[in-house]
């Protein structure tokens, strides 16, 4: 049996058809159903194995990125997504729906829904930044990272004007303890960017790019994974032979394998 | 002025045009500013006095202003051209040089062109790709954000109206100089640097927003855009072929879709084709719409699923000249007319019925649906939150009736609204007096090399680009910026079909500096700098658009330099063999300070059988040889270094189309047979440039020896490294393949020179024709010159 995940949108997601074409690469059976949907309840979200909310720019992110859709969703369905995390099903969010995520409280997840904890600010250059970034991810999570090793660091684009990961310092803490920060901002050799641009493309606190929740299957992200899912989708691929390529599939993909096969081994 | 009012409510006017005396049909006209001339209002009054036999409502009067309007029916393009002595020159240039051109090519995969809302080509056995790419100079001048996301909105819609899926942007622009003096704008005008940062930011707004990538382009600065700043908004969109048919009927019902009609965008259609002056702001403001790109993307849903399920038998979007223009087109198309209902409109505010029937309110589409299929597509709508009227329907009576309140407003025949009286111009050109200065050779070639680098038509366009979201929909291969250093790519290519590994190939040319000198020449480089940057990653079976932008044509030196330009257009399309699927003119961009700089943008779309196999411009290993294709000509006129320099000069770059031809199919053959590592082309600062982008773009230096530069004419130095003569490619050839790659040069008969290698140091060492050092740098110091020379 396939996993069987859900793609919600509303006017405005714009990233809906490639995440989808990423999930299915990775052996998933995608639908992507507007969120009226969900709330007139003519669709029942626990039927699905996963749930991703992907980028774009939901209801033209007025008032905030994100701030819109989070509200419909925490007004008319919160109980059904907070009872679908509860469950140990991953949730996905990409760029908007990251804000998203950070909106309705899902993300940390460590206070009150519904009352934000951290945000994702405007850039620090003022500009939505349209770049291809060095990734480092954390391994110990097995739920979206588990394809990633130590050492590896990968690439992916970033494409947003409210970006900048901001938090308190207590907070921070708690991350770092519980090792919830699963992607960092890096230099191309490796080393942290410490806030330095464009290599830190948005100034986020601790270079972070990617979190999770405490339980590890609530997963928000920045970067663009479904644009790193194919080779030829990389800024530079005419410069290398596929010969000298270690994976077949972009670095972006591993995170759509890991939760199917999370879903698969978990889940189903 | 002899005129009556009925009050149904509101108060709408009815004119005695019969009645009317010349001078009155010229008041009526400012009055009630339809920007129609003596001519056209005289044949409306003939046809009142005649046909009619009765007064002319407000309403039909504004039709007249929009459907006549230079901006709808290209009256110069279409128009008989005599010179001074009152000979004809040329009678309809748009059947006569830009169709027939596309005949002559008469080409199959030609799926429609210069009739739809967009050229369609095939792209495989199963779809077709849709291009369009219009002006919005006029709007952008008032508010340059507002000005630019509107016309990329609307250009988005030409390619919805063909039932396509839009999968990507280009935009080109033009603008004064950021550091233009402040107190040398005309009154009532704005700076170049307030433009640029809002069209920019327009631009990225309704592209990001929307989720449509925006790839390519290009930006100029010249004194000749201060007062006319240019904006070119091109779209790009997929469809399957099956999907594209037109099968409306008498009786389909008209269904409006998207955006509330609100008195934004009125009168457009005509502002658009009047020069701009002091108080165009204040008069001109309401022609300026508003753009809401989420609103465009549930349309874009709604359409493409309506296309899916069939349920519509024709579709167009309301451009200039809002529903008037769309629906008398329509009517039109089936040979018959239409009934509408304007009290149906969905409304944003109270409007008089003629200020429904021409506002040019964004992010609506008119669908012709019918009556069978009406709910379903209503339901639709509603699931994407969109709002719909059904507010009329086609009739086969071929008359266009207009009802408002139950009275009937409008009731002319549809013919005689989309035939205003043939247009008669003088056009005269003037060859410009220019003299080739004489200057001694310079001595610091590596401060030179550094400040084109940096200089505004050469920087890189980072800055501007990564505020573009040149990747969403996840399908741009070949993107404008290169690797991680941001190399200038020649063009972008596209993977539109996620089962097929074919691509679409997009470039421009724009060499309007050209124009001082000589605009058939300006042309022909255009087109040919187009076709060079798409060949340069791989694109062949290439189709091109072509956007005037000019000053006034009703004085005859703009007109006779434009009657030039498209008949190096007709000339160098049919030479290369490659047609002419779409354009637009923009006419009358005069501003105190003159004409705008004469621009034509040619947009090429290429096809790339393969996407694994582009090639891009980046240095890929050290020891490679290095190739230039072509011959250098002493043509420094109009070239960047001149403009360093502070000349114009007279040498303008000519084109030899047999053997730019053979050159381009050379290249492509070689690239099939994976001889190229990397191709870039030589233009904007010629040889010098073009090696230093593809240093910077890499990791790697170059080795470069001038006297092994393949010439005529030329013994100097700065010539080679800086003459701008068309037909020219720069190569990384594969040491491996290098026999190979020079048996297929001899069999083509190309010009070659082995000019030097690829160095693994990261230095830029050019030496000279006496076998001096010119230039040795690092390849960082160029990559800074070249990366810091333009800040949004």
């Amino acid at each position: 049996m396939k996993p069987k995940i859900l793609i919600i949108r509303v006017a405005g997601t714009n990233c809906d058809s490639e995440t989808a074409r990423a999930l299915e690469e990775a052996g998933a059976s995608v639908q992507i159903v507007h969120t009226k949907r969900l709330i007139d309840r003519l669709l029942d979200l626990s039927s699905f194995h996963g749930l991703v909310i992907p980028g774009g720019f939901s209801y033209g992110d007025y008032v905030r990125a994100g701030a819109i859709w989070a509200s419909k969703l925490y007004s008319k369905l919160m109980d059904e997504i907070v009872s679908f995390a509860d469950s140990g099903k991953p949730i996905l969010g990409i760029c908007n729906g990251f804000q998203v995520l950070v909106e309705i409280g899902l993300l940390p997840g460590l206070g009150e829904f519904g009352l934000r904890s951290i945000s994702l600010a405007p850039n620090d250059s003022g500009k939505f930044e349209c770049r291809w970034v060095y990734l480092k991810p954390n391994g110990s999570n097995r739920v979206f990272m588990k394809y990633y090793t130590p050492d590896r660091i990968i690439r992916m684009p970033v494409a947003h004007s409210e970006g900048k990961f901001i938090a308190s310092n207590y907070i921070l803490k708690v991350f770092e303890e519980r090792k919830l920060i699963l992607l960092r901002y890096v230099m191309p050799n490796g080393s942290p960017a410490g806030g330095v641009y464009p290599f830190n493309p948005n100034g986020s606190y601790m270079d972070i790019a990617g979190i999770c929740n405490v339980d590890g299957n609530v997963m928000g992200l920045m970067p663009h994974p479904e644009r790193a899912t194919y080779l030829w989708q990389y800024p530079d691929f005419t410069s290398k032979i596929y010969g000298e390529l270690e994976y077949a599939y972009g670095d972006g993909y591993w995170i759509f394998k890991s939760m199917c096969d999370y879903i698969i081994e978990e889940i189903i | 002025m002899r005129y009556e009012v009925i009050n149904i409510p509101p108060e709408v006017y009815i004119f005695h045009i019969s009645e009317f005396s010349d001078e009155e049909l010229i008041d009526l006209s400012r009055s009630l500013r339809l920007n129609l001339n003596l001519v056209e209002l005289r044949s409306i009054r003939e046809y009142f006095r005649t046909k009619l036999n009765r007064g002319i409502f407000d309403l039909e009067l504004h039709s007249f202003s929009q459907l006549w309007s230079e901006h709808c029916r290209h009256k110069v393009f279409r128009g008989l051209i005599v010179d001074e002595n009152g000979e004809p020159i040329i009678d309809d240039m748009l059947k006569n040089y830009i169709a027939k051109a596309t005949e002559k090519c008469n080409k199959p995969w030609i799926v429609s062109f210069l009739k739809d809302n967009a050229g369609i080509i095939e792209f495989d056995d199963t779809y077709s790709i849709a291009v369009k790419v219009e002006t919005h100079n006029h709007p952008s001048a008032i508010d340059p954000f507002g000005g630019a996301a509107t016309g990329v909105g609307g250009v988005i819609r030409d390619i919805l109206g063909v039932w396509a899926s839009p999968i990507a942007c280009i935009d080109v622009l033009c603008f004064g100089p950021l550091d233009y003096p402040m107190d040398a704008i005309p009154r009532g005008f704005k700076h170049p640097k307030y433009l640029f940062r809002g069209v920019v930011k327009g631009i990225g707004f309704y592209g990001n927003n929307m989720g449509i990538p925006t790839v390519a382009g290009a930006i100029c600065f010249d004194e000749g855009y201060v007062g006319n700043v240019v904006v070119y908004a091109g779209c790009i969109g997929i469809l399957p072929t099956s999907s594209y048919k037109f099968s409306s009927k008498p009786g389909d019902k008209l269904i409006l879709m998207g955006n509330s009609t609100g008195r934004d965008g009125i009168h457009g259609a005509s502002f658009a084709s009047s020069d701009l002056k002091e108080d165009s702001e204040r008069i001109s403001r309401s022609a300026v719409q508003i753009p809401d790109p989420v609103e465009e993307e549930k349309l874009r849903r709604a359409i493409i699923r309506i296309r899916d399920e069939g349920l519509a038998s024709g579709i167009t979007d309301l451009g200039g000249g809002g529903l008037a223009v769309a629906v008398v087109e329509m009517a039109d198309r089936i040979g018959g007319g239409a009934r509408v209902f304007l009290d149906e409109v969905h409304l944003r505010e109270s409007m008089l019925p003629w200020e429904i029937w021409i506002s040019e309110s964004q992010e609506r589409m008119l669908l012709m649906v019918p009556s069978e299929n009406v709910d379903r597509v209503l339901e639709i709508a509603e699931e994407e939150d969109l709002k719909t009227s059904v507010i009329g329907e086609l009739t086969e009576n071929p008359f266009i009736d207009v009802y408002y309140h139950g009275t009937l407003l409008c009731h002319i025949e549809t013919s005689f609204l989309l035939r205003p009286p043939k247009a008669r111009y003088v056009a005269k050109w003037y060859a410009p007096k220019l003299h080739e200065p004489f200057f001694d050779e310079p001595m610091d070639y590596g401060d030179l090399l550094c400040k084109l680098l940096s200089s505004p038509n050469i920087c890189s366009r980072e800055e501007v680009i990564r505020t573009y979201d040149h990747e969403v929909q996840g399908n741009t291969v070949i993107k404008p910026l290169h690797g991680d250093y941001g190399g200038p790519s020649d063009a972008v290519v596209l993977k539109p079909v996620s089962n097929s590994w074919r691509g679409v190939v997009i470039s421009v040319g724009v060499k309007p500096w050209y124009s001082r000198i000589d605009p058939y020449w300006m042309a022909a480089s255009s087109i040919e700098e187009a076709l060079r940057n798409n060949v340069c990653v791989g694109g062949r079976r290439i189709a091109i658009l072509d956007n005037f932008t000019w000053g006034n044509p009703e004085k005859p030196d703009r007109l006779g330099s434009l009657v030039r330009a498209v008949k190096a257009c007709y000339d160098f399309a049919v030479g290369f063999d490659v047609p002419f699927i779409s354009g637009k003119d923009s006419l009358y961009n005069e501003s105190p300070l003159g004409p705008v700089l004469e621009t034509l943008l040619i947009t090429a779309v290429g096809i790339l059988p393969d996407i694994r196999r582009a090639v891009t411009l980046d240095f890929k290993y050290a020891g490679n040889p290095i190739y230039l294709i072509g011959l250098t000509l002493p043509e420094l006129g109009g070239s960047q270094y001149y403009r360093l320099m502070g000349y114009i000069g007279s040498s303008v770059p000519k084109v030899d189309v047999k053997s730019s031809k053979r050159i381009m199919e050379l290249i492509i053959e070689a690239m099939d047979r994976g001889y190229i590592k990397a191709c870039h082309d030589i233009s904007d600062g010629g040889l010098g440039v073009a090696i230093s982008e593809m240093a910077i773009s890499s990791n790697f230096g170059a080795e470069i020896y001038l006297d092994r530069v393949p010439r005529v004419d030329v013994n100097r130095n700065d010539v080679i490294l800086f003459s701008e003569s068309n037909g020219r490619f720069l190569l990384e050839i594969d040491k491996k393949f290098e026999d190979e790659f020079c048996e297929l040069v001899n069999s083509y008969g190309c010009n070659a020179g082995r000019i030097g290698f690829v160095s693994k140091n990261s230095r830029m060492v050019i030496h000279g024709l006496n076998g001096n050092v010119l230039i040795d740098l690092e390849v960082e110091l160029l990559r800074k010159c070249w990366k810091g020379g333009l800040k949004l």
